[in-house]
């Protein structure tokens, strides 16, 4: 799969990014590229970064440090309206689907087209629809979102995400709270829509399977540090005992730092804890 | 994109060149469209379209239903493999009439 995809042209570029939430320090000097065409999966357990490192990825937060270039533009020296207009390029499939209640599900998904378009009425319609058909929810468009199941509610995320045919998909815990059956279909949408569209996409999950079905590449994190970039043969084959840990599904146990985790639970400094 | 409307063997072939996207199709939207109410037998040359986007398909979708409706022939020739796969993904390839080029069409009504 990734030698059909691993086109050297780089669609982001992460550098040296570093940032704190007050003194606490959440992502420690990060770099990664993703390539275009390609399937970039972030994964790691609570707190090692991930789901901030998406944020700083679509603009949400800013970095202490270090900088993120998307399709060769640095972000962080956009002003507001230049973003407003890139985000026409990029396309987010938020956890819990992030739909308006009020409106239909057609009109949710037509809501970026009639942000940032002109295009006739009628088009914009059979543009959802043709997204509807690609996420199996066809016929759907005049339910109201709380009319759906929590795996439909995703699908109609991913339509909205990619109305605008984006040419970079950020998908956030795109298989979390689904049966098995469900996130299958779900790998197997990101996978059509890559291959169709030649998007590139960017998953942030700590589902391993799902993971290991749609990923050319994963980058693991781990409070904050990048533990290994590479393909899932890479990672799979890794001596790193994290990593090992992983694969063992024992991710969140063995991640429990006791250290960190009595700190936090008696509210002091974790430098004041004296080991017995 | 440019495009340009011609009569050949009794069709009325519009050809689409270039990139299809949010800013051109609305333009490839009247072409289509128009060719359609003024005729009824149209074929639309897909071979330079370099780049479609999911209002250009919205808009061939539109046409191709227009023609259907009004009893008139529309078919596509000369499908690239990028155009072709975007439609897959729609399972529009089986819902057009497509065929590999003019003669193929022609034949195809004789």
């Amino acid at each position: 799969m990734s030698t059909l995809h691993s086109e050297s042209q780089s669609i982001i570029e992460v550098t040296d990014l570093t940032t704190h939430y007050g003194s606490r320090k959440i992502l420690n000097g990060i770099s990664l590229t993703v390539n275009k065409g390609e399937i970039m999966v972030i994964m790691g357990g609570s707190g090692s970064g991930k789901s901030t490192l998406l944020r700083h990825l679509i603009g949400l937060e800013h970095p202490t440090s270090g900088g993120i270039k998307l399709l060769g533009q640095d972000i962080g020296l956009m002003t507001e309206q230049e973003m407003t207009q890139f985000y026409r390029k990029l396309g987010v499939a938020f956890q819990g689907g992030a739909l308006f209640s009020s409106m239909t599900v057609g009109e949710n998904i037509m809501l970026p087209l009639r942000e940032h378009t002109k295009l006739d009425h009628k088009t914009m319609e059979i543009m959802a629809r043709l997204k509807l058909e690609v996420v199996n929810l066809a016929g759907f468009e005049n339910l109201m979102p709380s009319e759906l199941s929590g795996g439909m509610l995703k699908r109609a995320a991913f339509a909205r995400a990619v109305i605008m045919d984006p040419v970079l998909l950020f998908c956030d815990e795109p298989s979390a709270g689904l049966d098995p059956v469900v996130s299958s279909s779900l790998d197997e949408l990101i996978l059509r829509l890559r291959d169709a569209l030649d998007m590139t996409i960017v998953v942030v999950t700590h589902e391993l399977e799902s993971a290991f079905r749609i990923a050319d590449r994963l980058t693991v994190l781990d409070k904050g540090d990048i533990l290994t970039i590479g393909t899932v043969d890479e990672v799979r084959a890794s001596n790193n005992q994290r990593i090992q840990d992983l694969l063992n599904r024992h991710f969140e146990e063995e991640m429990l730092d006791p250290d960190e985790y009595l700190a936090r639970l008696t509210g002091e400094p974790q430098e004041t804890l004296i080991h017995a | 994109m440019e495009h340009h409307v011609r009569e050949e063997q009794g069709f009325h072939i519009v050809t689409l060149t270039g990139e299809i996207d949010l800013e051109t199709s609305p333009q490839a939207r009247k072409t289509l469209l128009d060719t359609v109410d003024q005729t009824t037998k149209v074929l639309i040359d897909m071979a330079s379209v370099t780049y479609i986007d999911s209002s250009g398909i919205a808009t061939l979708v539109e046409a191709f239903q227009r023609a259907k409706k009004k009893g008139a022939y529309l078919a596509f020739i000369c499908l690239n493999p990028a155009v072709v796969r975007v439609l897959t993904l729609a399972r529009l390839e089986k819902v057009f009439t497509i065929h590999q080029d003019l003669e193929s069409a022609a034949h195809a009504q004789r």
